[in-house]
């Protein structure tokens, strides 16, 4: 599906105002600061931001993953049912069946004793009521569906006798066994090979176009981004820096940050001899209250007065109604071209 | 110039922990002052490489050679004198540094394992430049390895490396772990203190976009074996095995509008198991190009240039067909 189409299609999640605290030994941490996101049918929405800036927590609050110490508020909505403040039994329905989340990691969130067959097949037991045996055959279809070879054969495999590519491909079967409507993919191969990311992206494009189903995938790997996603949404600090359909982004990105995430990567052809690379001075805050303020504003080489003094809101940038960015002094369209 | 020995060679390395064949006859070979990277998926063998050149493991067969010395098979004692010459950089910098020492006895640590006695002021003399050398402050000696962010961890790793000035570094995956933003400084670092100070390095990664960035050469390994050598302009534009095509075509691009023009190659995750290598050429299970001969014949070496690709397919002149243009069906017709 092209951009075009995806902004025009329904709505399936719409997170409004989205804030996330946690009450910890040293203090409140907070990590989500006033999201909002939406995500239409079939659409796929990548999230890239460095460690810490909030990626994770946005997917779990979708899902309805946070730990119960988390303090939440604004919203979030499925095809309209408000997911934040509703009961755990509502929210079981929904996770798992309606939106489903997909971890780094596969290993430590596949269960090691059960072979992949049975662990696909209890999801369909209690979210689909089938029998155990009509559960195995689904599970081998999604196996197929994942691109896992001989699939009647591996369904009886335990984890530990699957590569690190084929336990994200059988996490991804089981996160999509119940059909969901949105499916959160956070770092789904920040672990992997570039050889089996390349599988691994093919099958959530793949279940997009065949099942259309919308997707988040979060990742700090801009080339992953540029494969994959049809719009972009930038976090720092907990906050949305900047929203664009993906060509935009890369072409005219006008936060500062956005465009210090791109020139910080090496670029093809480039070689130390002749090229430095741009870096992006000091860390991501951790922050305990929103200030009004940019909190960007000690890592920008274009902070001024303005930017300590008040925050910037998100606003439609020049460009297109789909481009936003916050940002008193946003970048002008050609130094971006000049690094290119 | 001429007269300054190689800083690494490596010839027939072979690495085995019992039935597991991770290192399987590699040779290598890095000038003074050159930068070559070591590339392939994980588990192929790329780590045990660098393992066996620093000597934290003892080589099944084969040597290594480092700045003329043969290293392979002296003992702790006799290995000292040697230690100065090669230093190593590991991609955990968490785990690769002692939580209760101080940054400052970390980055000293080096000197007091070759052998010399360093007294506490001249130790401090010593550390503080080093600490300013990767850009960090003098005070950060005094500071604990958990009171520092992932990138200024990298930046003691990389110092400690550099205390006893080594004519090799070995760089293990050293930006792995690190956001772009952090990434992009440790890339710039090692390029500085590259160019500055002059060692050859050995730079283990997985990320092809830092290798184009900081390699002068790359060696492309598959399973214990090393399937193409060459000039980074070389493997870039012109990569003749296989596998390195591949691999270059998986590797997606920061830019959307190049990346989706990209013929993707998909290789299948099945990569077999190092206890029991395919027969022939190694890579012929996942291999697009694989025909019979594959399966019974060990390709031979094809040079090119001052380089080489493994492929039956490869002809003498170099050239070959392109996994990622290629059609498998007419490739043999
Ligand atoms: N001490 C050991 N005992 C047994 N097997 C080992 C040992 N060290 C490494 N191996 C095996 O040797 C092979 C090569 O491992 P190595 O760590 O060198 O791979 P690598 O290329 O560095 O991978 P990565 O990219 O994941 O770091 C693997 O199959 C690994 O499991
Ligand atoms: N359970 C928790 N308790 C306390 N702080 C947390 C918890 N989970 C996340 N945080 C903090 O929230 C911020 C955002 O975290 P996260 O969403 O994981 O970042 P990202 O995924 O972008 O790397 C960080 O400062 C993190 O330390
Ligand atoms: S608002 Fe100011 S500090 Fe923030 S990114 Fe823009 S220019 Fe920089
Ligand atoms: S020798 Fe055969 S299997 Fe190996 S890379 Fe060449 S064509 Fe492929
Ligand atoms: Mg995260
Ligand atoms: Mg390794």
């Amino acid at each position: 599906m092209t951009t075009a189409a995806a902004s025009t299609a329904a709505i399936v999640l719409e997170m409004r105002d989205l804030s996330v605290s946690f009450p910890t030994e040293t203090g409140t941490v907070s990590a989500v600061d006033g999201v909002s996101l939406d995500l239409a049918a079939g659409e796929i929405v990548g999230m890239v931001g460095e460690s810490g800036c909030g990626k994770s927590v946005t997917g779990m609050s979708i899902a309805g993953l946070l730990p119960g110490s988390a303090r939440v508020s604004g919203s979030v909505r499925l095809n309209g049912t408000e997911l934040v403040g509703a009961r755990e039994s509502a929210l079981r329905r929904v996770r798992g069946r309606e939106i489903a989340y997909i971890f780094q990691e596969p290993m430590t969130s596949l269960n090691p004793v059960l072979t992949v067959g049975r662990q696909i097949g209890e999801v369909l037991q209690i979210h689909e009521r089938m029998s155990r045996r009509a559960a195995r055959v689904r599970a081998i279809d999604l196996l197929t569906l994942v691109g896992i070879p001989s699939a009647a054969h591996r369904v009886d495999a335990y984890p530990h006798q699957l590569s690190g590519g084929m336990r994200q491909r059988v996490m991804i079967a089981m996160a999509v066994a119940c059909g969901p409507k949105v499916l959160v993919a956070d770092e789904p191969t920040t672990a992997l090979d570039v050889t089996v990311q390349a599988g691994i992206l093919q099958v959530l494009r793949d279940l997009r176009d065949r099942l259309g189903t919308s997707i988040l995938i979060i990742t700090h790997d801009l080339g992953v981004i540029a494969d994959i996603a049809d719009r972009v949404v930038v976090m720092y600090a907990g906050r949305v820096v900047e929203r664009a359909p993906i060509t935009d982004l890369f072409a005219h990105p006008y936060h500062r940050y956005t465009a210090g995430l791109l020139s910080a990567s090496p670029k093809p052809g480039r070689h130390a001899s002749t090229t430095r690379l741009a870096e992006i001075p000091g860390l991501v805050p951790v922050l305990s209250t929103q200030p009004d303020a940019c909190t960007f504003a000690d890592r920008c080489p274009a902070a001024d007065a303005r930017c300590r003094d008040s925050a910037p809101p998100l606003e439609v940038a020049r460009g297109g109604p789909d481009h936003l960015a916050a940002c008193w002094h946003p970048c002008a369209t050609q130094t971006q071209e000049a690094n290119r | 110039m001429t007269s300054q020995p190689n800083a690494l060679e490596i010839e027939d390395l072979v690495m085995h922990f019992g039935p597991v064949r991770a290192v399987d006859g590699v040779s290598l070979t890095i000038a003074a002052g050159r930068v070559t990277a070591l590339v392939g998926e994980s588990g192929s063998g790329k780590s045990t490489v660098g393992r066996c050149v620093v000597r934290l493991v003892e080589p099944t067969a084969g040597v290594v050679r480092i700045a003329g010395t043969d290293v392979t098979h002296l003992s702790r004692r006799q290995l000292r004198p040697h230690r100065d010459a090669v230093s190593i950089v590991f991609q955990d910098p968490a785990a690769s540094l002692d939580p209760r020492m101080l940054v400052g006895e970390i980055v000293a640590e080096p000197l007091r394992l070759a052998g010399r006695r360093v007294p506490r002021r001249e130790r401090e003399a010593r550390v503080a430049p080093q600490l300013e050398r990767v850009g960090l402050r003098a005070e950060v000696a005094r500071r604990y390895p958990h009171e520092l962010s992932g990138g200024q961890r990298q930046r003691v790793s990389i110092a400690r490396a550099l205390v006893s000035e080594p004519m090799l570094l070995i760089a293990d995956e050293p930006t792995s772990a690190l956001d772009v933003s952090v990434q992009a400084s440790v890339l710039n670092l090692l390029a500085d203190l590259q160019r500055d100070i002059g060692f050859a390095c050995l730079f283990i990664t997985h990320d092809l976009s830092a290798v184009e960035y900081l390699a002068d050469d790359i060696a492309v390994m598959y399973l214990g074996q090393l399937v193409e050598k060459g000039s980074r302009e070389r493997i870039f534009a012109r990569p003749a095995h296989p596998y390195t095509q591949a691999l270059l075509a998986a590797a997606p691009v920061a830019d959307p509008v190049r990346q989706r023009q990209r013929q993707p190659v998909l290789l299948g995750d099945d990569l077999p198991s190092a206890l029991d290598p395919p027969s022939g050429c190694r890579f012929r299970t996942r291999c697009p190009l694989a025909f019979d001969r594959c399966a019974t014949e060990v390709p031979r070496q094809v040079p090119i240039g001052d380089g080489m690709a493994a492929c039956h397919l490869v002809q003498p002149d170099g050239t070959g067909p392109d996994v990622r243009t290629a059609d498998p069906s007419e490739v043999l017709s």
